[in-house]
């Protein structure tokens, strides 16, 4: 199990817009760079990308969540 | 010596003390969120307190050492690592050509200073090398660093390392911050009740917040006085005839979210100010990451310019310890 953590503190979003799906679902591939969900803030948004490789297990931050750093957003099976 | 930007991390600017005398042509002061940081920094590694450092907002950039140099890294709580190698924050510590300096997650606080002895020598513009991007004023050709930049740096020798700045004069926000205000000309505005719910009420830093302005919410909304808006006001009860704002100035659009101007924040506009926070106050919200608690804590003009003396006794410490 690989846990993929938030680079800064935010709000989390799981889709790119709301109109959209979430960036992975479980049971997706994950390659190392692919985005996985977005964190706003300063009015920016800021890509949230996976530093490993694996299959996609769950978001564990719900989406539009407040964050902290460090926070887990999301896990991957290997 | 350069420092060579691997990468930048999210909007990290040059910053120094800022370029005060301008702001009445529309020109903010710019420079530190958290200005005793800023010259804690330069102190530790012997720079003059106002060279211009690395400003990095909730997370840190790596960066690559052309030449050897003392460094130092204030402000916010950040893992900081040199060559993967864990190293002390508020004290000073070396590199050599090659190395290279990256971060951990943010811990506490919400920015770091990063100064490196000889300061950085970018070009001033009216007499700062403080960034301002929405002007391209200062900073690295006008705007926030990117990865592959090459930031010049100035020639220093090499100070001790281990200098330290003494816990006690590390100074941060609290939980809830508490942030000191003084009432201003537009609080007539308000109603009596609502001036009282605006301190009493606990507010929330926004994920808007930034060098322009801190923006709240979570308290309840503004009631106004009631009166026929002015010649030349805008027609919520929010608006005035155009008028100036202070650094610190408390705005409130629409009478929702307050918002506090930072150092780099317009000069002027229509909405009322209900106050200002006191300057000894401003450095805390330079470290106030979203969604953390503030309450806002009414004060006099003899209790600021107290505040005021307080923290410039703080900074004099800071010198006699490191100076």
């Amino acid at each position: 199990m690989t846990q993929i953590q938030s680079p800064l503190p935010g709000t989390f979003y799981h889709k790119p817009s709301p109109e959209e799906p979430a960036y992975k679902a479980q049971g997706d591939a994950v390659a190392v760079g692919d985005v996985i969900g977005l964190i706003e803030v300063m009015k920016t948004f800021i890509e949230v990308k996976a530093e490993a490789a694996g299959t996609f297990a769950s978001y564990v931050a719900e989406n539009e969540a407040p964050v902290m750093a460090g926070a887990v957003l999301a896990e991957l099976d290997d | 010596m350069t420092l060579k930007i691997v990468k930048p991390g999210l909007a990290t600017s040059i910053q120094d003390l800022g370029r005060p005398g301008y702001f009445h042509l529309g020109i903010p002061e710019g420079g530190a969120m958290d200005r005793l940081a800023l010259r804690a920094a330069n102190l530790l590694v012997g720079n003059p307190e106002d060279a211009a450092c690395l400003e990095a907002v909730f997370m840190g950039p790596e960066i690559t050492f052309t030449a050897d140099a003392s460094i130092a890294i204030t402000g916010g709580s950040m893992p900081i690592l040199l060559d993967g190698e864990a190293r002390d924050g508020w004290t000073s510590f070396n590199v050599k050509a090659g190395q290279t300096l990256s971060f951990g997650f943010l811990t506490g606080g919400a920015r770091i200073y990063i100064a490196v002895s000889g300061g950085i020598a970018t070009e001033p513009a009216l007499g700062s090398r403080s960034t301002y991007p929405i002007g391209a004023l200062g900073g690295f050709h006008g705007r926030n660093i990117a990865a592959g930049d090459e930031i010049p740096v100035g020639d220093a020798a090499l100070v001790e390392e281990g200098r330290t700045v003494p816990v006690v004069l590390r100074r941060g926000p609290g939980n809830p911050a508490e942030l000191r205000v003084l009432t201003g000309l537009y609080w007539y505005r308000l109603t009596e009740k609502s001036g009282e719910a605006f301190f009493n009420d606990t507010w929330t830093v926004a994920p808007e917040a930034d060098r322009m302005g801190y923006r709240f919410r979570g308290g309840q909304p503004m009631e106004f006085v009631e009166r026929e808006q002015p010649f030349g006001a805008g027609a919520d009860p929010s608006n005035i005839v155009d008028g100036c704002y202070s650094y610190g100035s408390i705005q409130v659009p629409g009478g929702s979210e307050p918002i506090v101007l930072h150092r780099d924040a317009v000069s002027g506009g229509g909405y009322f100010t209900l106050g200002a926070v006191i300057s000894a106050d401003m450095d805390l919200i330079g470290q106030l990451q979203p969604n953390t608690s503030v309450k806002f804590v009414k004060v006099g003009m003899e209790e600021a310019l107290q505040a005021r003396a307080d923290r410039k006794a703080m900074i004099a410490k800071i010198r006699k310890e490191l100076v």
